[in-house]
């Protein structure tokens, strides 16, 4: 048998009292695409981070094609042809294509020679993996699928052999991220090795060889893909089965408690981020609203949930006008029933330097329940936390922690625990369960439908379309800022695909 | 891994670090001491005992230090709403017209006990609305505060010697300053306390504004950690995003808050002025404004450290004098030196050895696990 690509020998991490990674052994053979899948801080990142040098293991051997390596940074893992395409595509966005190839391999003072030369690579490149972009484009022009393509083909240009991409379909349409699977699949008929990190059971069975799962820093099995199922992958993930649809019976839509009526949105440079946009959320039901992440559904939901001012157009909540042109309070609306889980929970949802009962307040601190006068009254905060805390199965199970030493799961319930508990009319919700694991998301999607079934209107932006599909009643999908479609419940994948990447006619398509 | 750095325990926090900190400058400014051919020891030595050896040096010392407990409170207060206020030299300084209004206009009709309470409602008043202007234009404009206290520092520099020299001067005299205030603008010594524990504080000038720098410590305290409103501070500086999604206005916010931190600098001036000259002179603040700003720093915008670090700024202020004054190379300058240096390795550079104790904390706790076969530790889930 051939020596393994990569192999990792008794790799151990710790990071003060978090044990990373502990006593890991992985053996990724030659010209496969092996895949790495866990939940969040199982460890997976910071695995890859020390194949490529961020990070040096406490404990344990690397070996490349069968030799000891030591990775003390990132250039000696290049120098060794691995490549690592992250997450965070690592791009000089006002550069053109050919000069982020080249950037840090120049060569020479002057470019000149760098250039044809990095030109002429380019081409081979590209006529041999079918990898094809414009030299001369801007990245800043380039759709997000075409910029994943140029991290990979800097990863080649710089001769890599081994190929580390990291949840690469994160930002991409399900088109974009089939294409990226025909080339992964290119690379490993040309003798590339790819290891290919993600959370996402669908994509591990649809291009790897070989899959491992981890699980709280180890490595708990590796599988021959072929030999594997979804049920048995997750279950290994997570430790316990799970249930990877969510039941709910069917919708009984009643009155209309949020209606969007022609909504334009700017942001700062007086781009049109949302367009035109109307729709209506009834009592008793969940409109997603799908789509690629950046085509207007954040400044949409923060439009409506009053943190941003539209431009034009209208928003009713149970028939009466918000002020969205001017100063739409969020307090004022929090008054009114409507209650809004950011997308961004870190900074906009929670305060991480908060300890968790002061976050269980954050918009509803001037509820005269928490205060004496002016003054807040911390235990009746307190108890009210800790009331939360144990409703929602919070863990830790300690108001007084900082909330930056909860997980993401775990953050994510204190806020939908402050947001649902305060029993309101309409949710707004957006990512769910962006960065939570796989035990938690099942908890926060059988809150959601519980709203649901409560009679509460519940709106909800996702950048993971099957959240959207199996949680929605009804899917609009956004593209460039427009709502440029409404579709059931049972809409197909592909359906949706096309008009989230802008295909508003299907027939055209076809 | 998010977050792949543990966190300090708090004791060593707020404890060791400030003062492994404080071990390092002194070892530094006693290179300096030993480079200019004294011994740091003697100047060690001199330094404490200048301080803190007598009546009146305590009296000395904490009469600093109440400059600085409230100048590091006015600069606390902001940093907690995220706003860097180095205005505190310029609002503490404005701030001297609200005493001087009561002391020259009161001072002679009414006794000192209604006097202080119109006069720290006036010096906060006067100080308040002098960070007002900055507070509006960073909130509505989006004009930096750093930018504009700064430049508001010198504004009201050149107001007061415009108006000490050509208004407020007692006629007859060359010096501009205001004349002495009469009975009722003097605020008590508070040479009893000492006595209490055996000092005489003869003639040194600490008085009744020491204890109210002690109570504002507190009732920052209350009002930061304790009140709704000190929560939408701490909200607004910790994250903007999260005080919008709360519904807690920017401007309203912002404008209180350097309000309450400008009134805190200008209640500053009653300690110099009511409290020992009796008048108000050029300059009365004398760089306590921005020796604030290293209290706040060192005392880690907690009031109970910013009396600490006041204090210890206090000695060095009182006991550098003594040292300038019994080795006859070190220069007053030098002490500036020494003062810097405190600062430097306390202030700016506070978090200079927080990796290393990290790491040295981290392998004492491991080989601890190690001996003792404890249960693995394991975050969340």
């Amino acid at each position: 048998m051939a020596e393994p690509a990569i192999e990792l020998v008794g790799i151990d991490k710790r990071f003060g009292a978090v044990h990373a990674n502990r006593d890991i052994h992985l053996r990724v053979e030659k010209g496969t695409i092996h895949g790495i899948i866990g939940e969040n801080g199982a460890g997976k990142s910071t695995l890859m981070s020390i194949l490529y040098g961020f990070y040096q293991a406490d404990n344990g051997e690397i070996r490349i094609n069968g030799a000891p390596v030591r990775i003390s940074d990132p250039n000696a893992a290049i120098g060794l042809g691995i490549g690592m395409v992250h997450q965070h595509f690592m791009l000089v966005e006002n550069f053109t294509v050919l000069e982020n190839v080249m950037l840090g391999v120049e060569g020479a003072p002057l470019l000149k020679r760098g250039i044809a030369k990095a030109r002429a690579e380019l081409k081979r490149l590209e006529q041999e993996y079918q990898l094809d972009v414009d030299p001369d484009a801007l990245i800043e022009e380039l759709p997000v699928g075409l910029q994943q393509r140029v991290e990979i083909l800097k990863a080649l240009y710089r001769g890599a052999d081994i190929l580390v991409l990291d949840e690469p379909t994160g930002v991409l349409t399900p088109a974009e991220a089939d294409h990226l699977f025909r080339i992964l699949e290119q690379l490993k008929a040309q003798g590339k090795t790819i290891v290919l990190i993600t959370h996402k059971l669908r994509e591990i069975m649809a291009v790897t060889d070989n899959v491992s799962v981890m699980r709280q820093g180890a490595v708990v099995a590796t599988r021959k893909t072929a030999e594997t199922t979804v049920e048995e992958l997750a279950e290994l993930m997570v430790g316990r089965r799970v249930l990877l649809r969510v039941q709910k019976g069917e919708a009984k839509p009643g009155e209309v408690k949020l209606s969007v009526e022609n909504l334009t949105v700017r942001d700062s440079r007086g781009v049109v981020m949302v367009d035109n946009a109307s729709f209506t959320v009834r009592a008793g039901e969940i409109v997603g609203i799908a789509g690629v992440a950046g085509n207007g559904q954040s400044q949409l939901i923060e439009t409506v949930a009053g943190i941003r001012t539209a431009v034009s157009g209208r928003v009713l909540l149970d028939g009466q006008v918000i002020d969205i042109t001017g100063a739409a309070d969020p307090g004022e609306l929090r008054d009114r029933g409507l209650a809004h889980v950011p997308e961004d929970r870190h900074h906009m949802g929670l305060v991480l330097a908060f300890e968790e009962y002061e976050n269980s307040i954050l918009g509803y601190h001037d509820d005269p329940l928490y205060l004496n006068g002016p003054f807040l009254d911390i235990d009746a905060i307190k108890a009210d936390a800790r009331k939360k805390i144990e409703k929602y199965d919070i863990r830790p199970s300690d108001p007084r922690l900082k909330t930056a030493n909860f997980s993401g799961g775990n953050q994510q319930k204190i806020v939908l625990a402050r947001e649902i508990e305060r029993d309101p009319g309409v949710l707004i919700i957006g990512q769910p369960t962006r960065g939570v694991d796989v035990g938690a998301i099942e908890f926060i999607h059988k809150r959601i439908i519980e709203m649901r079934d409560a009679g509460k209107a519940v709106l909800l932006v996702s950048v993971e379309l099957d959240e959207i599909r199996s949680l929605s009643d009804r899917i609009l999908v956004m593209f460039a800022g427009r709502i440029v479609g409404e579709r059931d419940a049972d809409a197909s994948e592909g359906e949706l695909g096309l008009l989230m990447a802008g295909v508003e006619n299907q027939e055209a398509a076809e | 891994m998010s977050q792949p750095f543990a966190k300090l325990p708090a004791w060593a926090d707020y404890g060791l670090l400030p003062l492994i900190n404080l071990i390092v400058a002194f070892f530094v400014a006693g290179l300096v001491v030993l480079l200019v051919g004294e011994s740091p020891i003697d100047a060690a030595v001199l330094m404490v005992k200048g301080a803190f050896g007598s009546g009146d040096g305590v009296g000395y010392t904490l009469y600093y230090a109440t400059n600085f407990i409230f100048t590091g409170l006015c600069v606390a207060v902001a940093f907690h709403c995220g706003l860097f206020n180095i205005g505190g030299e310029g609002q503490a300084y404005i701030g001297g017209l609200g005493v001087a209004v009561i002391g020259l206009g009161l001072g002679n009709i009414l006794p000192w006990w209604i006097t202080f309470p119109l006069a720290i409602i006036a010096s906060g008043l006067v100080g308040a609305l002098w960070a007002l202007i900055p507070a509006w234009l960073q909130a509505k404009r989006g004009s930096h505060v750093v930018i504009t206290t700064i430049m508001f520092n010198f504004i009201a520099a050149s107001i007061m010697v415009y108006l000490l020299v050509g208004y407020l001067k007692a006629s007859g005299t060359q010096a501009p300053e205001t004349r002495v205030f009469g009975d009722g603008g003097q605020l008590p010594g508070l040479g009893w306390m000492l006595s209490l524990i055996g000092l005489n504080m003869r003639s040194a000038p600490l008085n009744i504004s020491f204890l109210l720098a002690l109570v504002a410590a507190f009732l920052v305290w209350v009002l930061i950690w304790r009140t709704k409103l000190g929560y939408e501070i701490r909200t607004m500086g910790y994250s903007p995003k999260a005080a919008r999604y709360a519904g807690i206005g920017e401007v309203r916010i912002i404008v209180i808050t350097m309000m309450i931190s400008g009134a805190l600098a200008g209640m500053m001036a009653l300690n110099p002025i009511m409290g020992a000259q009796h008048r108000v002179q050029l300059d009365f603040v004398a760089g306590a404004g921005f020796v604030g700003i290293a209290v706040a720093l060192m005392g880690r915008s907690h009031p109970a450290g910013i009396v600490l670090a006041a204090i210890l700024f206090g000695m060095l202020y009182q006991g550098g004098a003594e040292i300038a004054f019994d080795m006859p190379n070190i220069s007053r300058d030098m002490i500036v030196i020494i003062q810097g240096l405190v600062i430097l390795f306390a202030g700016a550079l506070e978090h200079m050895f927080r990796p290393t104790l990290l790491r040295v904390l981290q392998r004492l706790a491991r080989t601890k696990r190690q001996s003792t076969p404890a249960v693995a530790a394991e975050g969340g889930q």
